[in-house]
């Protein structure tokens, strides 16, 4: 990105975009580019990841959970990986800063710290403890141990989709590139 | 117990630390806890005579599940050998290793790990906690022979020992199982107190004599003991003389009370243990390397102590144990000082060495010392110990007692043989050799030796010491006879046939030594082709072949081939289940809901449109159709949660389809190809449309299978808010069946793991055609793999 964003407000580019995330980035210079679908991932992208989270939560209560989450949140990379092409690819892994692998192994480590957690309090694996607290705008809440469980599926889940982005998706394009060298 | 075994893992993990600062450090900090360990079982000395010391942890009572350990007189032995000598040969592994030493730091923290693994084996009083520190110390070995892994021998020496103890190991687990359940009980104690009997228990004890006879080296398996030699001296002398190989002798010594008096447990180690006694004691005569002439030694009186326990009867006990205990004093000294001798003059092979004695007098007294309490001459442990086994079988006589007397004579005079040539082949002056030079031994060498040997002196000149003890293991077994009641080990037992098979061992075993060419002759007369390590060698070869040979028929790198494989699999076992117990569920209506219609035509037509789909894109837009309408019906039915699981999933199977497809031509039938022959097709049809009509089958009369009535169903959904949860299908993921699901995102990591290893390490291979092969990863590639 080559411009200035700390520039003093003028009257002579005060239309000038000011949301980075809605910039495409480096613009790839590709002739099958589809702008509205890359608009539109963009757009989508935070949108999609809050209700991710949402679906994780409301698991407990309605249809949803850890994997539900983890997949609608892994499909949005998908998305985003679809629209922007290799060069989006490429930054899915550097913009979350976190390796697919090691987001895998995180989620699995959760999930069976959650399992054994109980153990260090005399109860048998993976049983679960409920807490109810009465929030003032929310009402009744119900905290129960095994979201932990969730959100390690979650977590997993994410770091499936993205390691597949990552073997399937972006190791074959650049196969394709070099074989095309 | 538990506690002092743990403190040994404990601090093996933490020693890495200490070997930063320095690596001798490390070993003076190792030496504690085995030391500690010995002042321990003696002072529980009173305790132990006094019939023993128990303890158990319940670790999951719900599986029954405990660690049972026991203090007795065989464990308090194993511990002066496991602990005692382990102390000596760490405080000597300090001066042994050079200060800088890249392996040095790795063999401290294995070192000790191992003696805490084999503490936890000689205490075990529960089979599976055996079982679980006997594994331990397989591994232990397997590290420690193959050290850094940069030499060829050591790698080869540690797959071997790994592969003969392991597989002995596994067996022995499956013996063990059997052996179990039919007692009803794992606690070792209470088995040989009530011993079972029945065709599972003699399968069970033969199990289990495979592990001991594997572990404890003997014929056949015995080749992988020498092969270990190729691991740093001290290694030897801890792990490969003076106590993991005893592993096999604790095992039969535990058992041999409830079982020495069944043909199938003695029968096999007597007969194998003299055979090995007598290959064992063979082999060390023409052995020029010192250190595998000591581990031929090694591997005939691992023989000649399976025998004695085996064999049962209260003599032989009291040898036995004095025997387990005499073997360990001389052997680890003469291991050091074999490791002395290589260290001071860079050698260990008997036609280089010459007149070290006149330049090193004070090691040759210590030798002499071990060697001569190897060789059983009277006033040293050795000598109490095979007295009291010549008395053993000529007391029962019979038969038996005189076969096995006579090979013991055979294997004593062989034992001296060996004795006498270590002796001769490390400090004698020999024509025609240039005496050898060397500087004098370090003090923290000869020390930890001198203690060893002079212990084995001290407990043979004072024989009520290791009496009390032998007594107290023999005890287990009743006396039948006023000699065997009164039978104690003693100097002078007064002229006897036992003193007299003594005599003509040390004789026999000197004349041996003096014909030594024509011995050597008759050795190379001898040789024959079956050879015990081709036969091993073979072994493993012939395994390689084998997979070899499946991987070649199985791998056909052909997709229709795995795909027939697999759906013939399905059909042939799920299929046939199906067939025998399958029930079409009664009262199955047609038709649940109108809306079903619709969404079954789209299914149907999708179905029948794939099988005219010529591209593949089209194919996989045609399986999504078919997976979007069957997420349609779950809603349809009211599975809001089944639902949006197949639609993701459904998507997210497309997508990676669509990438995969990039790499494959996009039509399915190659124009430039022959079409394919009718009758193939006519085959690949069949099986499809089998397995098809199978899945259909499966789906219905599954769906009617219940084992429980419907009301459980019910009951899951009144618990369901009991877990905080007001969706059921969340409390059956995350609470009832929360394992499952720990299981399944296991296997999800699994997949995806080998999915990118697959992509990314092909892409690797056909980068790099020039030589490079698979597994030879760049840093780039390596850095790749992990994301």
């Amino acid at each position: 990105m080559s411009t200035d964003h700390h520039r003093t407000p003028s009257w002579d580019d005060w239309d000038y975009p000011e949301g980075e995330w809605m910039l495409s980035g480096e613009c790839p210079v590709r002739t099958n580019r589809t702008l509205m679908l890359e608009m539109a991932a963009r757009v989508l992208f935070p949108t999609v990841l809050v209700f991710s989270v949402y679906l994780l939560i409301v698991g407990h209560y309605a249809p949803g959970g850890g994997f539900s989450g983890g997949l609608v949140a892994g499909l949005a990379f998908v998305l985003r990986y679809i629209a922007g092409g290799d060069a989006e690819g490429a930054a899915i892994g550097s913009r979350i800063r976190l390796r697919p692998p090691l987001l895998v192994g995180i989620g699995l480590l959760l999930a069976v710290l959650a399992a054994f957690a109980p153990v260090a309090f005399g109860n048998p694996v993976l049983s679960s403890a409920m807490l109810s607290v009465d929030v003032p705008v929310l009402g009744h809440v119900d905290l129960v141990s095994s979201l932990i469980l969730d959100v390690g599926v979650y977590l997993l889940i994410i770091g499936v989709v993205l390691d597949l982005l990552r073997s399937l998706g972006s190791a074959i394009e650049r196969d394709e590139r070099e074989a095309r060298r | 117990m538990l506690a002092l075994v743990l403190a040994h893992l404990v601090l093996a993990a933490a020693l890495p630390l200490v070997a930063r600062r320095s690596t001798r450090a490390a070993f003076g900090v190792a030496a504690v806890l085995p030391a500690v360990t010995l002042v321990w079982g003696l002072v529980n000395l009173p305790a132990v005579l006094g019939g023993g010391l128990s303890e158990t942890v319940a670790w999951a009572p719900s599986l029954h599940l405990e660690l049972a350990f026991r203090l007795d007189a065989l464990g308090l032995v194993m511990i002066v050998l496991v602990g005692g000598l382990g102390a000596l040969i760490l405080a000597y592994s300090a001066w042994y290793f050079g200060r800088d030493s890249r392996d040095a730091p790795r063999s401290a923290a294995l070192l000790l790990a191992f003696a805490g693994a084999m503490l936890g084996l000689v205490l075990a009083d529960d089979l599976l906690t055996l079982y679980v520190f006997w594994e331990l110390t397989s591994i232990a070995s397997f590290l420690l022979v193959g050290q850094g892994g940069l030499h060829r021998a050591n790698r080869r020496a540690a797959v071997q020992a790994l592969l003969v103890t392991v597989f002995g190991g596994l067996s022995m687990l499956l013996g063990l199982v059997f052996l179990g359940e039919s007692a009803g009980t794992y606690r070792i104690s209470e088995i040989v107190a009530d011993p079972p009997s029945g065709g599972v228990v003699t399968a069970a004890l033969i199990l289990i004599l495979l592990g001991a006879l594997t572990k404890s080296a003997q014929f056949p398996f015995h080749p992988w003991l020498p092969a270990a030699m190729a691991a740093p001296t001290p290694v030897s002398a801890y792990l490969h003389a003076a106590s993991m190989v005893k592993a096999g002798i604790v095992l039969v010594a535990r058992l041999s009370p409830g079982f020495a008096d069944r043909a199938g447990w003695w029968i096999p180690i007597v007969v194998l243990g003299l055979v090995t006694m007598l290959i064992g004691g063979w082999r060390a005569q023409q052995e020029t390397d010192l250190k595998r002439l000591l581990a031929f030694g090694t591997v005939s009186q691992l023989g000649f102590l399976m025998v004695l326990f085996g064999a049962g009867g209260r003599i032989g006990e009291i040898a036995a144990l004095t025997m387990l205990l005499a073997h360990g004093l001389f052997k680890a000294p003469l291991f050091m000082v074999v490791g002395i001798v290589d260290k001071i003059t860079g050698t260990r092979d008997v036609t280089k060495l010459s007149g070290l004695g006149r330049a090193q007098p004070a090691l040759v007294v210590v030798s002499v010392l071990a060697a001569a309490s190897m060789a059983g001459v009277p006033l040293l442990l050795g000598f109490l110990g095979k007295e009291a086994a010549f008395e053993a079988f000529l007391h029962t006589g019979g038969v038996r007692g005189w076969l096995v007397g006579l090979g013991l004579l055979v294997g004593s005079v062989l034992t001296v043989g060996y004795s006498v040539r270590f002796l001769w082949g490390a400090f004698a002056t020999k024509p025609g050799a240039r005496p050898v030079d060397a500087q004098r031994p370090a003090a923290g060498l000869t020390i930890p030796t001198w203690i060893a040997a002079v212990a084995g002196l001290a407990l043979g000149t004072v024989p009520p010491a290791a009496d009390a003890l032998a007594q107290r293991y023999a005890a287990a077994y009743p006396a039948t006879d006023p000699v065997e009641s009164g039978y104690h080990l003693a100097i002078w037992h007064g002229l006897s046939l036992p003193l007299a098979f003594s005599a003509i061992a040390l004789a026999g075993g000197f004349l041996l030594h003096a014909q030594r060419e024509r011995v050597q002759a008759v050795h190379a007369a001898l040789h024959s082709p079956l050879s015990a390590q081709r036969g091993y060698e073979k072994v493993v070869a012939g395994l390689e072949r084998l997979a070899v040979l499946v991987t070649g028929r199985v791998q056909a790198g052909s997709l229709p081939v795995y795909l027939v494989v697999l759906l013939l699999t399905v059909l042939a076992v799920p299929g046939t289940a199906l067939l025998v117990g399958g029930q079409w569920p009664a009262g199955q209506a047609l038709i649940g809901s109108p809306m079903q219609i619709p969404l079954a035509v789209v299914v149907v037509v999708a179905a029948l449109a794939l099988l005219r789909a010529h591209r593949r894109f089209t194919a996989v837009l045609l399986v999504g159709a078919v997976g979007y309408a069957i997420g349609g019906l779950f809603v349809v039915d009211g599975a809001p949660d089944l639902a949006l699981a197949q639609f993701l999933v459904e998507t997210l199977s497309l997508v990676a389809f669509v990438f995969v497809l990039r790499r494959l031509p996009a039509h399915f039938d190659n124009p430039d190809a022959p079409r394919p022959r009718r009758s193939v097709q006519v085959r690949k049809g069949i099986v499809a449309v089998a397995a098809g009509v199978f899945v259909a089958v499966a789906a219905v009369v599954l769906s009617g299978a219940r084992q429980e009535p419907p009301s459980v169903s019910r009951d899951l959904v009144a618990l369901a808010p009991e877990t905080g949860a007001d969706n059921v299908i969340a409390a059956i993921l995350v609470d009832f069946r929360a394992l499952d699901t720990v299981g399944e995102i296991t296997v999800l990591l699994i997949a995806a793991t080998g999915t990118a290893s697959l992509a990314l390490a092909t892409r690797f291979d056909r980068k790099q055609p020039e030589g490079k092969r698979s597994g030879s990863g760049t840093p780039d590639h390596e850095e790749e793999v992990r994301g």
